[in-house]
């Protein structure tokens, strides 16, 4: 039995593993719910690296744009392909950070233990090695002081820390991020954000939802503009917060209302 | 009324002597009932689980029929006990029938119903709460299902202790299986069914006042570990 205390910790994030998912090509993608269109003809490249942000007002389908992509729901149309694959087969390679995380009534260990031992990401390391990933990332989102509380006791910010971390646990190649910091405060926001840039230098290449335009600006490398369930505008970033190419991106960065 | 007070000072003078007669009652009555809680709860949980997670065709068929089963008849299943563990039922060569064992198979089959239907409710719940999660971890079946297991163990308790108070205030299928004989198979609900006929109310009624103090003691003892559960935000 190895000395806990002279365990070398995995990193915490680790660099991505497998075949690489990017680049993902989405052609023609289209979604029906309950007879409504929800979206519908969406076209756009992501590549490696980098952070794209997609933005919108309630209702243009940026959630479930995201779930298509992490695979959790089929499209009624198009194709989305993330290097050659569907989505259902590379969902393993990813990770979603939901906008209300759902976390299991065990202790924030426990909840790091968990997907540790079930994604098999701690296999092969050995009990030691594993518990010291685990309080590596605890210590990576700053819950280690919380690692024996119970994880539903964990403020909105701790939890999505929390949830983040499990994210990381995963070893993903892409994380998804639906909306992490919504009814967070300042605090809490910056903190996910370094998190998450940390491991976009990582390698780890991020898709962020956000509605926030701050967030948006300081995260993205690119942004993807959803109204009406189709793409308005993808840019890079430094072309579209200043000139928005759509009357809906220049109508939302301005504050007005869009509908 | 007077039966009533009586019962009361026989019950305490029972309880008080430690009457012998009244621990092997009641030590027969825990063993049985317990053994079948805990066989019901193994068969019954990840049944009530595998329902839970599953989406196959005849699903909606074996909820009705889970939920049928809860009001199974006891004397119904006393009855088909006793003909398959009768010397000329397929299973009388065991020689089970009259005996504590054959009060443990009744029961588990009463109650095993019982806990894999409200357990299929509760675990269809979290499962409701958990699913998409747990489809984004890529948790197998199997990974899903230990997880609903034990983050619902709390509620889960009160499953079992369903079961459990069906199956210690169950008499009919008991005394069929059972046969109430002194000192082999006699529990409490036997022995109260027969100083009840017997005319002896006192007695009767001291035997209800524990049973009911059992009860009661083991209700108290699981909403206490439920409580402090939910107050650490386990359960």
């Amino acid at each position: 039995m190895p000395d806990a205390g002279l365990v070398t910790a995995p990193p915490v994030v680790a660099p991505p593993e497998g075949a690489p998912l990017l680049p993902l090509k989405v052609r023609d993608l289209g979604l029906n719910l309950g007879g409504a269109t929800v979206l519908k003809g969406l076209s756009f490249d992501l590549g490696p690296g980098g952070c794209t942000v997609i933005m919108g007002p309630n209702g243009a389908g940026k959630s479930l744009l995201l779930k298509l992509l992490h695979g959790l729901m089929a499209p009624t149309s198009g194709r989305i392909d993330w290097a050659g694959q569907a989505p259902a087969a590379v969902t393993a390679r990813q990770a979603l950070v939901f906008q209300t995380p759902v976390l299991l009534r065990r202790s924030v260990a426990a909840n790091l233990d968990f997907v540790l031992r079930a994604r098999g990401t701690g296999r092969g390391m050995g009990r030691a090695m594993r518990r010291a990933r685990r309080d590596a990332l605890l210590a990576h989102v700053g819950l280690a002081h919380k690692a024996a509380q119970p994880a539903r006791l964990l403020s909105g910010g701790e939890a999505q820390r929390l949830a983040l971390a499990r994210a990381l646990a995963t070893d993903p190649q892409v994380l998804l991020l639906d909306e992490p910091t919504a009814s967070l405060d300042p605090a809490s926001v910056l903190a996910i954000e370094r998190i998450v840039a940390e491991a976009r230098e990582r390698g780890v290449r991020v898709v962020f939802v956000t509605h926030d335009v701050g967030q948006a600006r300081r995260m993205a490398d690119d942004v993807i503009f959803l109204h009406r369930g189709g793409v308005a505008e993808h840019a890079a970033a430094a072309r579209f917060f200043p000139r928005p190419d759509s009357r809906a991106a220049r109508d939302f960065l301005d504050g007005r209302i869009v509908v | 009324m007077q039966d009533l007070g009586d019962a009361f000072a026989l019950a305490f003078q029972l309880v008080l002597s430690a009457d012998a007669d009244l621990i092997e009652i009641v030590g027969l009555s825990m063993r049985v009932s317990l053994s079948a809680t805990a066989i019901a709860c193994l068969i019954g949980l990840p049944l009530g689980a595998l329902v839970a997670t599953g989406r196959f065709r005849g699903r909606g068929v074996i909820v009705v029929v889970m939920n049928a089963l809860m009001g199974l008849p006891p004397v119904v299943v006393g009855l088909l006990v006793y003909l398959h563990l009768s010397r000329s039922g397929p299973l009388g060569f065991l020689g089970l029938l009259y005996t504590p064992t054959a009060m443990i198979i009744a029961q588990t089959i009463l109650i095993t119903p019982i806990v894999a239907a409200l357990s299929r409710q509760v675990l269809e719940d979290l499962h409701g709460e958990y699913a998409e999660q747990f489809r984004s971890l890529c948790l197998n079946r199997w990974q899903t299902v230990r997880a609903l297991l034990w983050d619902a163990r709390y509620s889960l308790l009160t499953v079992g202790l369903a079961g459990f108070g069906r199956a210690v205030a169950e008499v009919g299928a008991v005394i069929i299986v059972g046969g109430n004989i002194d000192h082999l198979t006699r529990v409490m609900t036997t022995a109260i069914a027969l100083e009840t006929s017997k005319g002896d109310l006192a007695l009767a009624l001291a035997l209800g006042l524990v049973l009911l103090a059992i009860a009661l003691g083991v209700n108290a003892a699981v909403q206490t570990l439920r409580l402090t559960a939910a107050r650490q935000a386990y359960a």
